[in-house]
């Protein structure tokens, strides 16, 4: 597909894209998305769901066995060199040179990826990870949450437009996770677009600014956070019901939304929490009108994990 | 051409030459020099001419051949295969380098320690042994071209292995065996016809005849031989090397 000449490319664009393994393990299955320039996105699954493989494919680690991957506009197999300039990994796993010194495994990276010497930027790169001090140790003596940030710097010294962060919080302190999303803030504010994966609900919600929930290999969900977040919003009251109901009755129905389960014993209200007007106090006075009594009651909330599991279920 | 990656990995390699420098560089210089000692100056005196040369300087030749070999093969394999192992090949694979441009840094780097190494023993070597090289520069070509194929072979064993065992296998069963058995310490010529015949069939044989015809101007077989065994060699390595980059084998699943 040749994009009109006036529109700016995504950052990336994958088109059925598909890996089977040789073992005959299907890792994806024709997964089609697009990544705007400068958004952060997150990518959200369980373990096995085929995160890594799809970030692998787009960086050149992994073959896909079909479909295409653009990244601005660029063919990664036929234009490789054009798309991995553009391209910084951060893998999940801590794998590092262990007797080179952290300044030149950094200045290594630079180089690697086309880019002429600038020790000044290296520098600059290191002091925004915190890893200044520590730019003549090598690297094996460096603790889990250093080797972190330095896996960070390698990938971010050649200046690349589309930074890949793996489960960048797994077994990551706080301070350090603190550090990591403002980093993330600061390169958005640049430009750079950024893709996560996590299988931590709380981290997609709180950085990306849109969410894709994958599973077995599909991506059964692409949406804007804020939109997961108004279902989010979304708040349930349960009322025990003291005798079983087989309808609700439509004084009440035509009102408000509700729905009957447990065979009727159970009423369930749903209502936006932040509104101005839950309704709450008006459904209890007409249930009173009703006469209909209650046991007890409880309030839920959905969360992002609800609707998660509940796409997962859905799809099994 | 990505010549800051080029630059990137051999500076990388030869830093890590530097930091193993008792290992990689003062270990197969001392042990070669152990035989120029025993061999030359001990027992040679004690041994006939080969071929008209005495016999400290006959193996002199071969001697470096060993070295060349060994080193090469087994500082490029260990070069591609510890990335490999410890998983930081993930950066290589993923940076925007083309195949040949990362075959030359490895190659390069790898072939230009064993170069090193075989002009030390070289300069080792005039310390015990009455030495004269008639053809300097086609003893350099040589020494070059030897390096090249044989750490090409190294980068490929490197992609190959998937254990450490299989990393020493060839090196230590296979090269070294035919270093010795291809006229290191001897000429092919003083063999009965069979096992002459057989010899033929050593490819270390035209390595190690070239290199010594560069030195005294004879060898067991013809210049042109060895050197046309040596640069099939080398073209066999780049077309495995290539089917190795274009299908991603053990290194793109």
């Amino acid at each position: 597909m040749q994009e009109p000449a006036n529109q700016v490319p995504p950052a990336i664009q994958i088109d059925s894209l598909s890996k089977t393994f040789a073992g005959g393990f299907e890792a994806l299955k024709g997964v089609s998305l697009d990544v705007s320039k400068g958004e952060i996105f997150a990518l959200l699954g369980p373990n096995g769901a085929g995160k890594t493989t799809l970030i692998s494919i787009v960086c050149g680690l992994v073959n896909p066995s079909g479909g295409t991957v653009k990244v601005e506009g660029f063919d990664i197999l036929s234009d490789y060199r054009e798309t991995r300039s553009r391209v910084g990994l951060v893998p999940q796993e801590l794998t590092t040179d262990a007797f080179a010194t952290v300044f030149g495994t950094v200045r290594f990276s630079r180089g690697l990826f086309g880019k002429p010497h600038d020790d000044v930027y290296v520098e600059q790169v290191l002091r925004d990870l915190s890893l200044w001090e520590k730019r003549d140790s090598e690297v094996h003596m460096l603790s889990g949450g250093m080797k972190r940030r330095l896996l960070i710097a390698k990938a971010m010294v050649h200046e690349p437009d589309v930074l890949f962060l793996d489960e960048p919080t797994a077994g990551v302190d706080v301070e350090l996770r603190r550090d990591m999303w403002n980093l993330v803030r600061r390169l958005r504010d640049r430009g750079v677009t950024i893709v996560l994966t996590t299988h931590y609900i709380e981290e997609a919600e709180e950085m990306a600014d849109r969410v894709g929930v994958i599973n077995n290999g599909e991506l059964i969900l692409v949406q804007e956070k804020n939109a997961l977040m108004q279902r989010l919003g979304e708040k349930r009251l349960v009322l025990k019901l003291n005798e079983r109901l087989d309808t609700i009755p439509p004084t009440l129905s035509e009102k408000y939304e509700l729905s009957l389960s447990d065979g009727g014993e159970t009423l369930t209200y749903v209502y936006d929490a932040r509104g101005e007007h839950t309704g709450i106090t008006g459904l209890l006075s007409d249930l009173r009108d009703a006469n209909l009594h209650f046991t007890d009651l409880d309030t839920e909330q959905s969360s992002l994990e609800d609707i998660f599991v509940n796409l997962v279920e859905q799809q099994r | 051409m990505n010549i800051y990656a080029i630059r990137a990995i051999y500076k990388f390699e030869m830093a890590r030459t530097q930091r193993t420098l008792l290992q990689s560089v003062v270990y197969p210089v001392l042990s070669t020099s152990l035989y120029f000692v025993i061999f030359g100056s001990a027992i040679g005196s004690q041994i006939n001419e080969v071929d008209g040369i005495a016999y400290a300087a006959f193996i002199v030749p071969g001697l470096i051949m060993l070295s060349l070999l060994t080193q090469s093969v087994s500082n490029a394999s260990f070069a591609i295969y510890f990335p490999r192992f410890n998983g930081t090949i993930y950066e290589l694979l993923s940076a925007p380098v083309a195949y040949y441009e990362v075959v030359i840094a490895y190659v390069g780097a790898a072939a230009t320690k064993s170069v090193l190494i075989g002009l030390l023993i070289l300069a080792t070597a005039y310390f015990f042994v009455d030495l004269n090289i008639q053809h300097p520069l086609i003893m350099l070509g040589f020494l070059i071209l030897t390096a090249v194929s044989f750490s090409l072979f190294g980068f490929i064993l490197g992609i190959w292995a998937d254990n450490f065992e299989k990393l020493q296998l060839v090196p230590l069963l296979v090269v070294t065996p035919l270093t010795f058995l291809g006229g290191t310490f001897y000429s092919i010529s003083m063999l009965p016809p069979f096992w002459q015949n057989l010899s033929l069939l050593n490819p270390v044989v035209y390595l190690i005849s070239g290199f010594r015809w560069s030195f005294y101007g004879e060898g067991d077989v013809s210049i042109l031989a060895s050197l046309g065994m040596t640069l099939g060699f080398l073209a066999i390595c780049l077309a495995v090397v290539a089917w190795i980059f274009r299908t991603g084998y053990r290194l793109k699943p």
